[in-house]
């Protein structure tokens, strides 16, 4: 009796937005009479950070601080329509209609510091800290809340815009299944190293590491909370968790956190990510979605693991020790070079 | 911990950003943290009534009567609500973007069709008062066979669960049972293959298991508009199933949401918001209708269980040629968005790699089970444990490293994919080199070397048979190291990549190809037939 060590892989893609497209979304931007900005949309943040990656994308495209823009989501008479969030669409759809928004915005802000300045939109720009200048002219500058108040009581602007985003709808081929079924994909590649005891059947995630090309990380710190649950989700679902654990049979199902097993805090194993970028040509600052794909490669990288550790394949989820003594026992037990040294 | 890797696809961005790409803190952490930010049941109302719904014991039966005069005149009680009230009872939640037929009661009237399915709702006072009425109404059923496996469905002569759709399958395109993928030809290339590998997988089916459970308060506002309160991960989506299954126009609802404790796709099926504002519209009071733990594990829709089988035609030096995969989505007893993930599975085969012959059938189909919906990765992550399952095995019985193995097939710039777009943007070949890195998984010097972005117009054949010396084929196997910033203007080995008229294309299409790509792929050029 022992434990065996082995090293799994996964190579994986995943489409950006609901596949077919046909998945509108818009957003509204405007500023109050100081040169606070607000997002208005009818998108959910469930924790992923739609709001947090939405306002800086505002921020960016207004050319103003993070802090001077507020995101507000979900408000049925105020916020316009979005699809909703989920297939991996919150950053690249609603991203690129706050863009668009912001972009109409910026473009009545900076005319109308044009006005108040005398000089050509064009030869304005942002300082990202809240003032508009002429370009190689610092001292020539004005701040947006100025250039706000002027808008509104001067110059009878609103500095405000629209966006939307939307894929049209492709046809499917019903023969044949030719179809657009997404825009942009992102990418990944996990390697799992896993300890198999071949005397309980236990299997123990020692190690994950990972590289997901995403397009653009619009906050690297949200993209770590995705990558980190995800593969959390991605092990449970590999190794405990099931509502029907002799499915199709529908016995012996779970009614609560008691009796449905999931990895507790002693059996996450450090997460070695990194990120690459290849900008999503039609991404907002070319950036995919990371939220739906990073449970995916865990699943199969665990499955060749245990495969690596003790030769045999379990092919049926979950993963349970009792299913790998099952298999030990059919092939005569783990192969001996597979031994953890 | 989380490196960037800037060094990789440097050449394609502009990294003279201020705000993206910051590590930002949440704009609603402190809200978060402390506890205060709202969620939809944060919100307090004066008079609240509470809606508790009665389910079916039974898989599969037909009710023969229900008795709910005593329920009725139990403590608290202010309405019982039946599938007769229901305004527009049969929906399916698809019906918004004109996908597939309206199969789904609020209520169930004559038949269940799934254990837990709702027959009856009770609005009390309390949720203690409603679950007790709850006990105090009497149901007979006659128990009716049912079927919980996919593929006992299809058989003839199986249990027809779902009335709409008698045959147990969705119905694609007015005329088929099924999805279908066809690209090349899996048989011819079978036969000339290597190797053939064939084998089945079965996914589990799990929980969203969301901090925060389903849930919805409806309140009547003035001017005959309700608010609504809600879970959705879909605002105007849920907004407008419940106008549907209310017969109310839309603007008559005001949706109230976006701050949501956990949905992983959970929380799109829009479980609670038409029978609670049902309940507000009868009872003239605020209504919440929320699911217990128990009754979003059991009857909460869960991630389907999908079955795949791959069968897979390799080559001794690496190559796949063929991919046959048939694919059984367990939609449960109704459709809700199974339908829509089997065309997205079918769009997903046969995964990031560049295969020529490639023949799918995805099936969605109904048993009696609690329906099935979106869940994290809807559509693909079943498919990707079983196609990565299957590429470790492709590469044991040829003897090739797994990792290589995948880097030979991967999908690359300007092929074509077995759905008949140009694969683009692509960057399988870089995360495994990185990964493979960062983890001491040894690589040999092709692999770490090759790239994605490897134009169609080149007209090369880099991959070396395994173990074999490279093959110098063509201009410039190698495009540069994928570590290596493009810093000093373009790389030898790299030109642009030409337009399609100013280079010819490298070899005249296979005989006998039956779609209309020039080439299969910018990794082995014209494929072997």
């Amino acid at each position: 009796m022992a434990k065996h060590r082995g090293r799994g892989v996964a190579t994986i893609n995943y489409p950006v937005g609901m596949n077919l497209g046909g998945d509108p979304s818009q957003a509204l931007v405007h500023s109050n009479p100081t040169g606070k900005f607000t997002v208005t949309l009818s998108s959910i943040d469930l924790g992923q950070g739609m709001k947090s990656v939405t306002r800086q994308i505002c921020a960016e495209t207004l050319g103003v601080p993070v802090e001077d823009v507020y995101v507000d989501t979900a408000d049925s008479d105020t916020g316009p329509h979005c699809m909703g969030s989920f297939a991996s669409r919150g950053t690249h759809r609603v991203g690129n209609a706050v863009m668009q928004a912001a972009r109409e915005a910026r473009a009545v802000m900076m005319e109308a510091a044009a006005e108040e300045l005398e000089v050509d939109p064009g030869d304005l720009e942002t300082d990202g800290r809240g003032s508009i200048h002429v370009k190689g002219a610092p001292s020539r500058s004005i701040s947006v809340r100025d250039v706000a108040i002027a808008a509104q009581f001067r110059q009878g602007k609103t500095i405000s815009g629209r966006g939307i985003f939307l894929i049209p709808l492709s046809d499917v081929d019903p023969e044949t299944g030719e179809m657009s079924p997404a825009t942009c994909y992102a990418h990944a590649c996990l390697i799992a190293e896993v300890e198999v005891d071949d005397e309980t059947g236990d299997v123990t995630v020692l190690k994950m590491t990972s590289a997901y090309e995403l397009g653009r990380a619009i906050n690297p710190k949200l993209v770590e909370q995705q990558l980190v649950g995800g593969a959390w989700m991605g092990m449970s679902h590999a190794l405990y968790e099931t509502p029907e654990p002799y499915y199709p049979d529908t016995r012996e199902g779970p009614r609560d956190f008691n009796e449905y097993l999931m990895p507790g805090p002693g059996d996450i194993c450090p997460h070695d990510i990194a990120v690459l970028e290849r900008p999503a040509p039609d991404g907002p600052y070319g950036a995919k979605g990371p939220g739906e794909m990073c449970a995916n490669p865990v699943l199969p990288a665990i499955a060749n693991a245990v495969f690596a550790a003790v030769g045999v394949r379990i092919d049926e989820l979950p993963i349970t020790p009792e299913k790998i003594l099952r298999a030990l026992k059919a092939r005569g037990g783990a192969p001996p070079h597979a031994r953890a040294r | 911990m989380l490196e960037l890797r800037k060094d990789i696809f440097a050449d394609e961005r502009d990294d003279s950003l201020r705000e993206v790409g910051q590590p930002t803190p949440r704009q609603d952490i402190l809200g978060h943290v402390t506890g205060t930010s709202a969620f939809y049941d944060d919100h307090r109302f004066a008079n609240l009534l509470h809606l508790k719904i009665l389910r079916s014991p039974h898989a599969h039966a037909r009710i023969r009567a229900i008795d709910d005069h005593a329920a009725a005149r139990a403590p608290g009680v202010k309405r019982i609500i039946r599938a007769a009230d229901v305004p527009v009872n049969l929906n399916t939640l698809l019906s918004l973007i004109q996908f597939g037929k309206d199969d789904e009661p609020s209520l169930a009237s004559d038949v269940v069709r799934y254990k837990g399915e709702p027959i009856l709702g009770i609005v009390a006072t309390s949720e203690r008062a409603a679950s007790e009425a709850l006990n105090l109404v009497r149901v007979s059923y006659d128990p009716l066979p049912a079927v919980f496996d996919v593929e006992e469905a299809l058989r003839p002569g199986a249990v027809s669960v779902n009335a709409t759709y008698p045959k147990n399958t969705f119905e694609y395109y007015g005329k088929y049972d099924h999805q279908k993928l066809r690209f090349g030809d899996v048989e011819a290339a079978f036969g000339q293959a290597d190797k053939v590998l064939e084998d089945r997988y079965q996914m589990s089916p799990i929980e969203h298991a969301p901090t925060e459970t389903n849930g919805s308060i409806a309140v009547p506002d003035t001017n005959g508009r309700f608010v609504v309160y809600t879970s959705t991960q879909a605002l105007f989506f849920s907004l407008d199933t419940a106008a549907k299954i209310n017969a109310m126009p839309s603007n008559q609802l005001h949706f109230v949401g976006g701050t949501v404790g956990g949905g992983f796709g959970g929380k799109v099926d829009t479980l609670t918001e038409p029978l609670a504002i049902l309940a507000a519209r009868l009872t003239g009071a605020p209504v919440r209708y929320r699911l217990s733990r128990h009754e979003e594990m059991q009857f909460g829709s869960p991630r389907g269980a999908e079955r795949i089988y791959i069968k897979d035609g390799v080559m001794r030096d690496g190559r796949i040629i063929a991919r046959k995969v048939r694919a059984y989505f367990d939609s449960g007893a109704y459709t809700r968005l199974s339908s829509y993930a089997a065309v997205k599975c079918a769009a997903h085969i046969p995964g990031p790699y560049t295969i020529a012959n490639v023949h799918a059938d995805v099936f969605c189909v109904f048993t009696n089970r609690t329906p099935a919906t979106a869940m994290r990765g809807f559509g693909v992550t079943a498919l990707d444990f079983a196609l990565e399952c299957q590429m470790d095995k492709d590469a044991v019985a040829i003897g090739m490293d797994p990792l290589e193995f995948r880097m030979l097939n991967a999908y690359r710039d300007g092929d074509l994919k077995a759905h008949r777009r140009e694969a683009k943007n692509c960057a399988l070949i870089e995360c495994a080199q990185v990964a493979a890195e960062k983890a001491n998984w040894p690589l040999r010097e092709e692999f770490r070397r090759m790239s994605s972005r490897v134009g169609r117009a080149s007209g090369r054949v880099d991959a070396p048979p395994p173990r074999a010396p490279v093959a110098q084929t063509g201009a410039g196997p190698f495009r540069r190291p994928y570590d290596r910033p493009a810093a000093s203007g373009p790389v030898p080995n790299e030109p642009p990549p030409a337009p399609p008229q100013a280079t010819p294309p490298p070899a005249p299409p296979p005989p006998g190809a039956t779609h209309g790509a020039r080439r299969f792929s910018s990794v082995f050029g014209t494929r072997r037939r």
